[in-house]
């Protein structure tokens, strides 16, 4: 299982949406895409489901 | 005559083997030979990772013991092979607890197994070979999990003797229960455990297709791969075909597996002399990636060179955008950070 020690959604550079997610995973300063098959992503969403994680709001 | 007339006709063993080894692409797995190294050698790894050769993915669960996963130069003497997946215990683990762990994934996508007929009355058998070397004898458990289905096959192996390159042959019978999902996830796995505790080891080795459980797993191990800081494993040649007969290794050239490889994990060259464009203080840098990857890539943090933070937009499986805001007027950037992009299972 991962070690996911941070995660906060981002916005596009227009703010509008958000864009992916920055996360510590594993010791490793990440950039996540919402894509569901991406594994990182699909952990995150795993981890927020089993109340192991809260994705911060974009600043 | 055909060539497939000509398998159809051939009497002995040798005689089929020689002309299954003619035919290309029979090689499910990737990086069979670890020939490609995007991310580099690991050196004190106490966690899962796919550090290392390329699409191996080397399973340190729960904590047992601490390891050097690193492509390596020792390889079985004259098969061609110029490289091994290494590891090599530096922290040993003499007493694994319940749920520890230590093996190898090798992890494909459902829709290219669909030439196993799997689930249907036609499922194929399929047989896995590759060398291994380790400086122990004792027994690993190598299971064929389906995991769409949640159910496995597999086999222990001998290592009978040390320090000995050893040739393995297991031919997995095909399963008519349970069909591959045709896309891009994770639908089946070879996997080798070579240590772990009673949660993995305390059921018995599934030699006929069943439903997965985790006491399975890893019952045909005993090699106790942690218990020493004098222990290593090496693994090359690995090759999963459709059929009974193992046949040779099929070598591929760098550039062939690299591209493969490339589908999973990217390493993107220094963008040194590529200036990021520039309006009103916001930069872009797009990266165009070599092959599509299997799904949306995960990126390293990455600042520019002058400073600023990025971000990534318009990510697709196909490249992305790289943005920053310059810290004021008249700054110049560039992206100088090498990056490897993944997109593994």
């Amino acid at each position: 299982m991962m070690n996911i020690t941070i995660a906060q959604y981002y916005r596009d550079i227009d703010n509008t949406r958000n864009e992916g997610i920055t996360a510590i995973i594993d010791g490793e300063s990440l950039v996540v895409p919402l894509d569901p098959a991406n594994r990182h992503y699909a952990e995150i969403m795993r981890q927020v489901d089993a109340g192991e994680l809260t994705i911060a709001d974009a600043d | 005559m055909t060539k497939a007339r000509d398998i159809a006709s051939a009497t002995t063993p040798n005689a089929n083997a020689a002309l299954l080894a003619t035919f290309p692409h029979r090689n499910l797995i990737i990086n069979g030979a670890a020939t490609v190294n995007q991310r580099g050698n690991v050196t004190g790894a106490t966690g899962s990772t796919y550090g290392g050769p390329d699409r191996f993915y080397t399973i340190i669960g729960n904590g047992i013991g601490t390891w050097n996963i690193t492509q390596d130069t020792d390889v079985p003497s004259g098969q061609g092979f110029a490289n091994s997946w290494k590891i090599a215990c530096t922290t040993a683990d003499a007493s694994p607890a319940a749920a520890d762990h230590l093996g190898l994934h090798y992890r494909m996508e459902g829709q290219n197994l669909q030439q196993l007929s799997k689930g249907t009355s036609d499922a194929k058998s399929v047989t896995l070979s590759f060398w291994v070397k380790c400086n122990k004898t004792g027994d690993f458990q190598v299971t064929f999990r389906d995991s769409d289905n949640t159910r496995h096959i597999a086999s222990a192996v001998t290592i009978s003797s040390t320090a000995t390159w050893q040739y393995v042959t297991i031919t997995f019978a095909g399963d008519t229960t349970g069909a591959f999902d045709n896309d891009n996830a994770n639908s089946a796995i070879i996997e080798m455990f070579f240590d772990a505790g009673t949660d993995w080891t305390s059921g018995s080795v599934p030699t006929t297709w069943q439903a997965a459980i985790t006491a399975d797993r890893a019952a045909g191990t005993n090699l106790a791969l942690a218990d020493s800081t004098s222990n290593y494993i090496n693994i090359t040649g690995i090759q999963l075909e459709v059929g009974s007969t193992a046949t040779p290794f099929e070598h591929r050239s760098y550039g062939d597996e690299l591209a493969r490889c490339q589908r999973y994990a990217c390493k993107l060259m220094q963008f040194n002399g590529n200036k990021m464009r520039e309006y009103d203080r916001y930069r872009t840098f797009s990266y165009v990636l070599p092959v599509e990857m299997r799904a949306t890539p995960t990126v390293p943090s990455m600042t520019t060179s002058d400073g600023a933070a990025c971000t990534i937009g318009n990510a697709t499986s196909r490249g992305f955008v790289v943005n920053s805001v310059a810290p004021g007027d008249g700054y110049t950037a560039y992206v100088t950070s090498e990056l490897v992009v993944t997109a593994e299972l």
